[in-house]
């Protein structure tokens, strides 16, 4: 296994890197809501959506292949339902036409709108990942998601459960790799037969990995208690996020963004 | 004209005085009194322990696999209550469980593992995680952050994420986390008993310099050339207290040392192996003592 750092965070300080990651969820969420408003084959409505996406590449000082790759991973996805529209839609004129296969114009506008709406989205929170800290995401959510402390949530237990999570990921994948390696050097064999006799083969990977698991809990547990941890009551926080100018600025464009699709959707 | 140094001279006597009846009584901050203590079902892990520590004391605890030192760590800090017996941390009993936050204040334990003990993916957000816990304010948070770091020397690391340090570095930063609370009494658990010999080297110095500037250490381990720092040793063996002193009078007893399943310092060890060829060397505990014997004999050549 390679240097799997996680996440895609793309390491600078910009504009975008620097406003509250709270906001930043929400106006992803609003990104997503602003891109679904947009009526089916206007065009232009998806040009204001993807000037945007341009807009904010250019100041989160993201190269923008780093964002266009984020499409990559859901790619079979994309193709998956693309293929669908125009195989089965059956609206409108027929362009192509051979034995049980038909192709409409409609078919193949929508399919292109559906890839376009897809890759939108991606690449919208995808700038969100970019842009912010695993750490920075999950306090973000733990404040976002406070009010439901009304309703008895843990939200400070969820919130710390995240962190350690994303705080443990990169010593479990040097735990796994160093485990591969043990069982490699007794004669573990993970490379032939089919796929029920490799799925059985990671067996052995996997049982270390657990028990070893269990221990760093434990562990962990321990030190927390002894670094005098008693829950969030009484706890204080050291990074407070703040609004700033930026986080403004931010809501302004989306807000733009919004009120220009609906207009647009209006013409 | 006279008995204005004679005063003087009284008046330093009587603050001597006055300090010697510290150390003797007052300035005890760990006291553990006849402590049996034994995991649900077994035997008993450590049997009938008395223990004194003062304050600003470095005290080693030594004993081979199983000999109870580390659930004596854990009995320092409330993570255990003794089944017999009591742990006075600074007056305070670890059974009384409203005085268990107070006592973890007080009591700082750093444990084995660097890797399973830090919290954050950010140097000085793992730090801050104490601080946060006793409700320090963010500029105080601030001030202790700064002050654990510097403590450790790992400042210029402050934003990196603890998963690319060394075991060495990664331990600093455990440390640096636990004097963020500002504790009196700085408990390593066989702190670098995982490092390198680099890295335990820079532990060690780091607890030196801690101890130095006025912090009770009790540093449990089996590697003898640490314990040659201490002021004090306690051996423990089979959960009891079966030796205690300065290291050179510990050392002194290498039959009973042997017995117990442990070793001396290699300086020590090295100065005995000349003396039986026939080398005048006087007892040494440190290669440092070790080379100022040797350059003795050179003189004397």
């Amino acid at each position: 296994m390679k240097d799997v750092s996680f996440g895609q965070y793309y390491n600078t300080t910009s504009f975008v890197h620097k406003m509250d990651a709270r906001v930043k969820i929400l106006l992803s969420i609003a990104y997503i809501v602003a891109v679904f408003l947009v009526k089916e084959f206007h065009f232009y409505g998806f040009l204001a959506a993807f000037l945007f996406i341009v807009l904010t590449t250019i100041f989160s000082k993201v190269p923008f292949f780093s964002v266009l790759r984020s499409v990559k991973g859901i790619l079979f996805f994309v193709i998956f339902s693309a293929v669908l529209q125009i195989f089965f839609n059956t609206a409108g004129e027929v362009v192509f036409s051979w034995k049980f296969i038909t192709i409409t114009d409609k078919g193949l506008l929508k399919a292109g709108f559906i890839v376009c709406r897809i890759m939108m989205i991606v690449m919208g929170t995808a700038l969100l990942t970019l842009t912010t800290t695993p750490v920075e995401l999950a306090d973000g959510i733990e404040s976002l998601l406070s009010p439901l402390k009304l309703i008895k949530f843990p939200v400070h237990e969820f919130a710390l459960i995240m962190s350690i999570a994303l705080r443990f990921i990169p010593t479990l994948m040097e735990e796994t790799d160093r485990i591969i390696k043990a069982q490699k050097a007794r004669g573990a064999d993970f490379e032939s037969g089919n796929l029920i006799k490799r799925a059985k083969a990671m067996i052995p990977i996997l049982i270390p990995l657990l028990v070893s698991s269990f221990r760093r809990a434990d562990e962990l547990a321990d030190a927390m208690d002894a670094r005098c941890y008693s829950g969030s009551k009484g706890r204080t926080k050291y990074k407070k996020q703040r609004i700033t100018y930026r986080d403004i600025i931010g809501f302004l464009v989306l807000a733009g963004l919004i009120v220009g699709i609906v207009f647009l959707n209006g013409v | 004209m006279f008995y204005i140094p004679f005063t003087c001279e009284k008046f330093f006597w009587v603050l001597k005085y006055n300090k010697s009846i510290k150390r003797g009584s007052l300035l005890k901050i760990i006291e553990v009194k006849n402590l049996t203590y034994a995991y649900a079902k077994g035997k008993e892990v450590l049997k009938n322990l008395n223990i004194e520590i003062e304050k600003g004391e470095f005290v080693a605890i030594i004993g081979h696999n199983g000999s109870g030192k580390s659930t004596f760590a854990k009995l320092l800090n409330a993570l255990f209550v003794p089944k017999e017996g009591e742990v006075l941390v600074g007056g305070l009993n670890t059974k009384d469980k409203n005085s268990v936050h107070e006592i973890r204040k007080k009591v700082g334990v750093v444990f084995q593992n660097p890797d399973n003990q830090l919290v954050a993916s950010i140097v000085e957000d793992d730090v801050a995680f104490g601080p946060e816990n006793i409700g320090a304010k963010r500029e105080e948070i601030e001030e202790r952050i700064n002050f654990a770091l510097d403590a450790v020397n790992m400042q210029e690391f402050r934003k990196r994420t603890p998963t690319k340090l060394s075991g060495g570095q990664k331990q600093r930063v455990a440390i640096a986390g636990v004097l963020a609370i500002k504790p009196e009494v700085l408990v390593l658990d066989e702190s670098t008993a995982m490092l390198d010999p680099r890295g335990r080297r820079e532990v060690i110095e780091i607890v030196k310099d801690l101890n130095k500037k006025g912090m009770t250490v009790i540093l449990i381990t089996h590697y003898m050339e640490e314990v040659v720092n201490a002021d004090r040793v306690i051996v423990l063996s089979e959960g009891e207290k079966i030796l205690e002193g300065t290291p050179k009078q510990i050392f002194a007893k290498k039959e009973e040392l042997t017995r117990v399943g442990l070793s001396l310092p290699p300086a020590t060890i090295l100065a005995d192996k000349l003396r039986e060829k026939g080398v005048n060397i006087g007892e040494v505990l440190t290669p440092q003592e070790l080379k100022e014997e040797l350059c003795k004999l050179f003189v004397k050549i």
